[in-house]
C-alpha cells in the first residue's frame, strides 16, 4: 500500500532536515567557540543530504550521507588580549558564517514544515480510504 | 454475478491505486527537495490509467532462468504506469530538479482526485446496495 510508504518516506526527510537544524544549532552556538575538543577553533559543520530507496516502490527517502567540516579559512580577529592569540596579537575565530546559518536554518525548517503538511495529507487520505463503504 | 461486483468496482479501483501510487512519488519529491542531484519524478496518470485498465505491462519483466527466482517487484509495472523525470523549469546548480510549487500543487491536486475516487466508490456500493434490497 504505497499510502503507507508516504511515511517512511516523509518520516525520513524530517529526520534529515532535523538533523540539519541540528547542525545549525551547533555551529551558531560555536560562532566564537575559539577551541574545541582537538585544540583548534570550531569548524563549521554542514550535513550531505542523499535519495535512498524506501519500501518496493520507487518512493526515495532522504538519509544524511555525512557531516562535513568547511574548509574555509579561519576567521583572523586582532585582540591581543586574548589568551588564545598569537605573536602577532590575532586569535582564529571560527569560519562560521551566521548569514547562511540563519538562511540555512529557515530552509530546514520551512522543509520540515512542508514534510510534516505531506504527512497529515496522506493520514486524511488513508482514514477516507477507511469509510469505503460506510 | 461476483464477477460483474468486481468488474463495476475496477475501474474505481485501480484509479485509487494509481492515485495512491503518484501520490508516493511526489512525497518522495517534496521529501528530496534539498538533496543535490535528484530529479523528480512522476507518472502520466491518463497513459499509466489506460495502460492498467488494458492491461498492459509497461516495464520490462525480471529475466528469470531457474524456477527458485523470484518474479522481482512490479508493482507499478503492474498497474501500467511509467516513471518519469520531471522537465525542469529552472535548474537548481546542485543538480536538483525539484521545483517545490509544481510538487505541492500536483500533490494537493492528485490527494483531492483520491478523495473525489473514494466518494466515487462509496456511491457505486451504495448505488449496488440499493439494487439488492428486498
Amino acid at each position: 500500500m504505497s499510502l503507507f510508504n508516504i511515511f517512511n518516506v516523509s518520516g525520513s526527510a524530517m529526520t534529515a532536515q532535523a538533523q540539519r537544524l541540528n547542525v545549525v544549532a551547533s555551529n551558531l552556538a560555536n560562532a566564537d567557540s575559539t577551541t574545541s575538543a582537538n585544540g583548534q577553533p570550531y569548524r563549521a559543520k554542514q550535513v550531505v543530504f542523499s535519495a535512498t530507496p524506501v519500501g518496493d516502490g520507487s518512493a526515495q527517502g532522504v538519509q544524511v550521507a555525512a557531516v562535513v567540516e568547511d574548509k574555509s579559512p579561519m576567521k583572523m580577529v586582532y585582540d591581543p588580549k586574548n589568551p588564545a592569540a598569537d605573536a602577532k596579537g590575532y586569535v582564529a575565530m571560527p569560519n562560521v558564517n551566521v548569514v547562511d546559518e540563519m538562511v540555512n536554518m529557515i530552509s530546514a525548517s520551512r522543509a520540515y514544515q512542508d514534510n510534516v503538511q505531506v504527512l497529515n495529507t496522506s493520514k486524511t487520505l488513508l482514514l477516507r480510504t477507511l469509510t469505503i463503504g460506510q | 454475478m461476483i464477477n460483474r461486483l468486481d468488474e463495476a468496482l475496477r475501474f474505481q479501483q485501480t484509479a485509487l491505486s494509481l492515485r495512491a501510487t503518484r501520490q508516493e512519488l511526489l512525497a518522495s519529491n517534496i521529501a528530496n527537495a534539498d538533496t543535490p542531484n535528484y530529479k523528480a519524478k512522476d507518472i502520466n496518470f491518463a497513459s499509466a490509467l489506460q495502460n492498467a485498465l488494458a492491461g498492459t505491462d509497461a516495464a520490462l519483466p525480471v529475466a528469470q532462468t531457474s524456477p527458485m527466482h523470484l518474479q522481482g517487484n512490479t508493482s507499478l509495472a503492474n498497474l501500467g504506469g511509467q516513471v518519469m523525470y520531471r522537465k525542469p523549469v529552472q535548474p537548481s546548480a546542485d543538480g536538483n530538479t525539484v521545483d517545490m510549487d509544481v510538487e505541492r500543487a500536483q500533490f494537493a491536486d492528485n490527494g483531492l482526485r483520491y478523495e473525489a475516487s473514494v466518494r466515487f466508490v462509496s456511491d457505486e456500493l451504495k448505488d449496488i446496495q440499493a439494487a439488492i434490497q428486498p
